[in-house]
């Protein structure tokens, strides 16, 4: 779609506006959009994701049950600051609200887990627990072929990986 | 001119050596956000706190244990004149957040400005991989490489179940942003992106102009990128925005056959048009330059303007913007003076091309 206004650049705001009971509708680009001092949601305006953020955020302490005071003891951020700007101020604040973000997480992600990368270090035990997921999965497939001396191979590395995370 | 290599040209050595599928995807870009354990996100941190972070990665890029990113360059970012910023912002190489906003904000930065790692922007580490053309795939193998170099020398900020910890709950679990910059003129100049566009924000995708979130998409450039971050592996969101990068290629290809068979003579007309004015024009301002170098590029991919490639457009594209123009004419000028030390860079080029 063409911008109804210079003709020229594609639009790529559309407007519906209700004047006194009157609907009209707009499809202009952002230039034009700029001249005619339409608002312009997502650009300059310092509106941006984080604003979003919040407003995906339910602040009605009454609703949920959970006191507002509610701080992060590592960084000292309330969970209002958090609303206002839309991001935490540790690592520690995931802890501290964990309670509130999962709904939050539920509608702006693709889901509540994490099941990519695990680092080396920082992922100790979890890198290890699914390494041994992953051996256990190629144990089944060598006793299916009947492959007995890689199993047994696998076998004890699986022990050797168990006893390391105790 | 400046003293860090970046200043001196335009186009980085990356994008020198041109990619798989450039006449649609220009580059793709592999984004990881790190935070340090045990520290508060830079921006609750206390001065001392993220200049603790900046001593600590510079020292890191200095040590040499960092070598599997090839030679670098470890920048303080407050240690720049305002123009070199801008120059690295137009390079892509940081945020215009990390040169306006941030406080002890750096930069390490490889020899062939492939790598680049911002400190202290909104998470502690922004590892960024660039390659040229449609490469998502493979740039997120090597990206992931860079992540363990540091991993081996840093403490992560990591949880069990949600993943690596971000400032901003939108990038939690994997961290990972992966997009690619597409030049799609047929489908603007047939009306179909809109169309498009909206479909691929259906499937977990986000469409954004040349510099970002916010920013206008000139010169039909558009980036595309994963919005999930998590509940979704890696492998996963880089598969997604493979096969939709494809469709939306294999989109544009098709426009651009349609356009040449059925007006042909039109779509040579305005190929043309825009390069005799980029050849002769006096005065030409960004936006104006930006439609005109999309047209000839549109016009190299149709094989209209034998005179010019690819190459030299990648590098038009950044020396026109006015950080870079400024920088090399040596201090600030008016827009009306850009505007006109603009055409004259165009034309020098042009006519160097023959």
């Amino acid at each position: 779609m063409i911008c109804q206004e210079c003709g020229k650049r594609p639009a790529t705001l559309h407007f519906t506006k209700i004047v006194n009971g009157e609907k009209s509708e707009l499809h202009i680009c952002e230039a034009c959009a700029r001249e005619r001092g339409e608002i312009i949601p997502g650009t300059g305006n310092g509106f941006s994701i984080h604003n979003l953020l919040s407003g995906l955020l339910d602040f009605e302490p009454a609703e949920t049950g959970i006191k507002p005071a509610l701080r992060c003891e590592t960084c000292g951020m309330s969970y209002s600051q958090f609303g206002k700007i839309g991001r935490f101020g540790c690592p520690d604040c995931y802890r501290t609200f964990a309670d509130r973000l999962e709904p939050m997480l539920k509608r702006v992600q693709g889901g509540k887990v994490h099941v990519g990368k695990v680092p080396r270090r920082a992922g100790g035990k979890m890198r290890t627990k699914r390494e041994i997921e992953r051996l256990r999965r190629e144990l089944q497939l060598s006793v299916e072929r009947e492959d007995f001396e890689t199993a047994a191979r696998l076998r004890d590395r699986i022990r050797e990986l168990e006893r390391e995370i105790g | 001119m400046g003293k860090h290599a970046f200043t001196r040209h335009a186009l980085s050595p990356w994008m020198k050596e041109g990619g798989p599928e450039s006449d649609v995807v220009l580059s793709s870009r592999i984004r990881l956000a790190r935070n340090l354990r045990n520290k508060p996100f830079p921006m609750r941190a206390t001065p001392a706190q993220s200049a603790e972070v900046l001593d600590q990665l510079m020292d890191l890029a200095e040590s040499g244990r960092l070598s599997g990113m090839g030679p670098l360059e470890a920048i303080r970012i407050d240690d720049l004149t305002d123009l070199e910023k801008m120059v690295l912002v137009e390079k892509h190489l940081i945020s215009p957040a990390l040169a306006n906003e941030s406080r002890n904000a750096g930069l390490i930065l490889s020899n062939r400005e492939n790598i680049s790692v911002m400190i202290n922007e909104e998470d502690h580490l922004r590892i960024q991989c660039l390659s040229p053309g449609f490469q998502v795939r493979e740039t997120w193998d090597w990206a992931s490489r860079i992540d363990d170099l540091f991993e081996e020398n840093l403490d992560y900020a990591f949880d069990e179940k949600l993943g690596y910890l971000t400032s901003c709950p939108t990038n939690v679990g994997t961290g990972l942003r992966a997009s690619v910059m597409m030049h799609l003129p047929a489908l603007v100049l047939t009306g179909q992106i809109n169309r498009i566009l909206s479909a691929v924000t259906k499937v977990g995708l986000a469409v954004r102009g040349l510099y970002g979130e916010g920013s206008e998409a000139t010169g039909n450039l558009f980036q595309v990128s994963n919005q999930i971050t998590l509940g979704q592996s890696e492998t996963e969101i880089i598969d997604n925005l493979y096969r939709v990068t494809r469709q939306i290629a294999d989109q544009e290809r098709e426009a651009r056959r349609r356009l040449l068979a059925e007006s042909r003579l039109r779509i040579a007309d305005r190929v043309r048009r825009s390069y005799g004015i980029l050849r002769h024009a006096e005065i030409i301002d960004s936006k104006e330059s930006a439609q005109r170098l999309s047209d000839l590029r549109l016009g190299v991919s149709l094989g209209l303007v034998p005179e010019v490639n690819e190459q030299m457009l990648n590098e038009l594209l950044v020396s026109t913007q006015p950080g870079f123009l400024q920088h090399s004419h040596g201090g600030a000028l008016s827009p009306e003076q850009r505007d006109a030390k603009r055409a004259e860079l165009i034309r020098r080029r042009l006519a160097e091309a023959g």
